[in-house]
């Protein structure tokens, strides 16, 4: 593979660029592998990568039903954080920001992180008493946030209407280092360091049953034969509880529609993210320009991968309200991806029912962020069988204990 | 847009009308059952991709429970009825095998 850099971009200028090698292979599945990971999109990449870089496990193939990140990994809104108030949320997702910090430098692939800052406005007194206290456990966690006033929000975002009639902005939780980063880039960057590792990417390969025996996994079959393995990881996002279903066990999920559209591009006009929970909408500005809009969920079980017409009216209402310029704005696009939630808006990292089979799902409405961090504790759960630090609180038996890591009372609503 | 037909009221509501229940005839669990039991009663769930039977609430309109059953990969609906039943009732179950041949109903 050939290692990016300015010399390679200026060999190639000099030969009419007919040497870029194509970034990863998709070879034919082999026989057997020592770990399959189910799901090509940002976490299950990031999993193998962490696999051969941090834990020598390089006989690995990642498993695709569509295409490379065309998942929920293609169809966030590449927001960055980890201001949350758990302890254990804070770790992984703080670890993953700082592994996107160089992932461009590690990956040798330009994921475009921009540490633009991260705003949460605080729209009613509960919230503001919230953020605060979100920002004392931020400073005990080591995850660098701060409480601003609203003429610094001012200050930050002059196109924000802060004395709004209904929701006026009381001022915000700023994490100066929050930001975004080229979705697509994340996912492709992994996939290159995985083949360059000489793993396996099989694309438009959907599995198409489990085998178990004796308690412990065989292999899977699939649409391009059979694939035996050791060790299985699930990490299909959406569809975790099909996989769960064909390997015989349940999972505490339930996947639901989330939506997103964005905006014909403008000159650029807001260069951090801001995140609005009240009126259940954020927003940030690509680099090209659109003014990227993420909106809230269906409330019920939903696979198709549509959004419906109430929630961008919501959602855009909601916005316009803050955000009055939006109101000139068209709308070029819309998606929906389908989120796999818990019960306690945390993710998943963990051993199941079944001997080999480890799960990593649950991100619910944010897992974009976590991808360099939920990989590496994933590498690790899967290589030690056994969960590191990193994934020790997330395992399914929270569930049974009660446990629970409640980020639903902690974000609010958009995570 | 969702559009479910209220079986109390009779009115096709779209789904800003209706509130979300998540899944239907569940089977509850409490003092003398195991932790496991409660777990699944508590957390675990099917969520099918497909015959999908669920709880929603006509909460803008005559404020009942009802029972749904809907295709989530297609967002079809096969029909609505009464929450006072422990199963779905005959009529339903064969307007899904009418429309999704081979489907069993599992437990």
């Amino acid at each position: 593979m050939t290692r990016y850099s300015v010399f390679a971009v200026a060999r190639e200028a000099l030969r009419w660029h007919s040497g870029w090698q194509r970034a990863w292979h998709s070879p034919a599945p082999k026989k057997a592998y020592d770990v399959v990971i189910v799901g090509a999109g940002g976490h299950g990449l990031a999993t193998a990568c962490y696999l051969g870089k941090n834990h020598g496990i390089r006989n690995v193939a990642v498993i695709e039903k569509g295409w490379l990140g065309g998942g929920n990994t293609g169809r966030n809104t590449t927001i960055i954080r980890s201001n949350y108030l758990q302890d254990p949320s804070a770790a992984i997702y703080e670890k993953a920001r700082s592994l996107y910090e160089t992932l461009s430098q590690d990956l040798n692939y330009n994921v475009m992180f921009s540490p633009r800052g991260l705003l949460m406005l605080a729209q009613t007194h509960h919230e503001v008493r919230g953020y605060r206290r979100t920002v004392h456990a931020n400073a005990l966690q080591g995850v660098e946030t701060r409480w601003i006033e609203p003429a610094r929000v001012r200050e930050l975002v002059p196109i924000m209407n802060i004395a709004g009639p209904r929701y006026p902005v009381l001022g915000a939780l700023h994490q100066p280092r929050g930001g975004t980063a080229r979705h697509d880039a994340v996912a492709w960057g992994y996939a290159r360091a995985c083949s360059a590792m000489g793993m396996d990417i099989i694309q438009q390969c959907e599995v198409t049953g489990v085998r178990i025996a004796g308690g412990q996994v065989q292999g899977i079959d699939t649409t391009k034969g059979a694939i035996d393995c050791r060790k299985l990881a699930l990490v299909v996002a959406g569809h975790s509880s099909v996989l769960a279903e064909m390997a015989g066990f349940r999972l505490p999920i339930e996947s639901m529609a989330l939506q997103a559209l964005v905006s014909e591009p403008v000159k650029p006009c807001l260069d951090v993210v801001v995140m609005a929970n009240t009126v259940h909408g954020y927003l940030s500005q690509s680099d090209k320009g659109e003014m990227v809009i993420g909106g809230g969920t269906d409330g019920f079980n939903n696979y198709t991968q549509r959004g419906s017409w109430q929630h961008v009216e919501e959602t855009v209402r909601a916005l316009i309200e803050t955000f009055p310029m939006l109101s000139r704005l068209k709308m070029l696009r819309q998606w929906g991806g389908i989120v796999d939630m818990t019960g306690d808006r945390s993710p998943i990292l963990s051993k199941t029912p079944v001997g080999g089979i480890f799960v990593n799902c649950g991100w619910g409405t944010g897992g974009f962020k976590a991808i360099p961090g939920s990989g590496w504790a994933m590498a690790e759960l899967v290589a030690r069988g056994e969960p590191g630090p990193l994934a020790a609180e997330f395992g399914l038996d929270r569930f049974r204990e009660g446990r629970f890591i409640d980020e639903s009372v902690a974000a609010g609503v958009a995570h | 847009m969702l559009i479910l037909t209220c079986p109390h009221c009779g009115i096709r509501a779209e789904e800003t009308e209706l509130a979300p229940g998540g899944e239907a005839h569940l089977k509850r669990r409490g003092p003398g059952h195991s932790d496991a039991a409660f777990e699944d009663y508590m957390f675990a769930r099917k969520n099918p991709r497909g015959v999908h039977f669920e709880r929603w609430r006509h909460a803008h309109g005559c404020g009942k429970w009802f029972l749904a059953a809907r295709c989530t990969a297609t967002l079809e609906v096969f029909g609505t009825y009464p929450a006072r039943t422990s199963g779905p009732p005959p009529d339903i179950l064969a307007a899904i095998r009418a429309r999704r041949p081979g489907w069993e109903a599992g437990e």
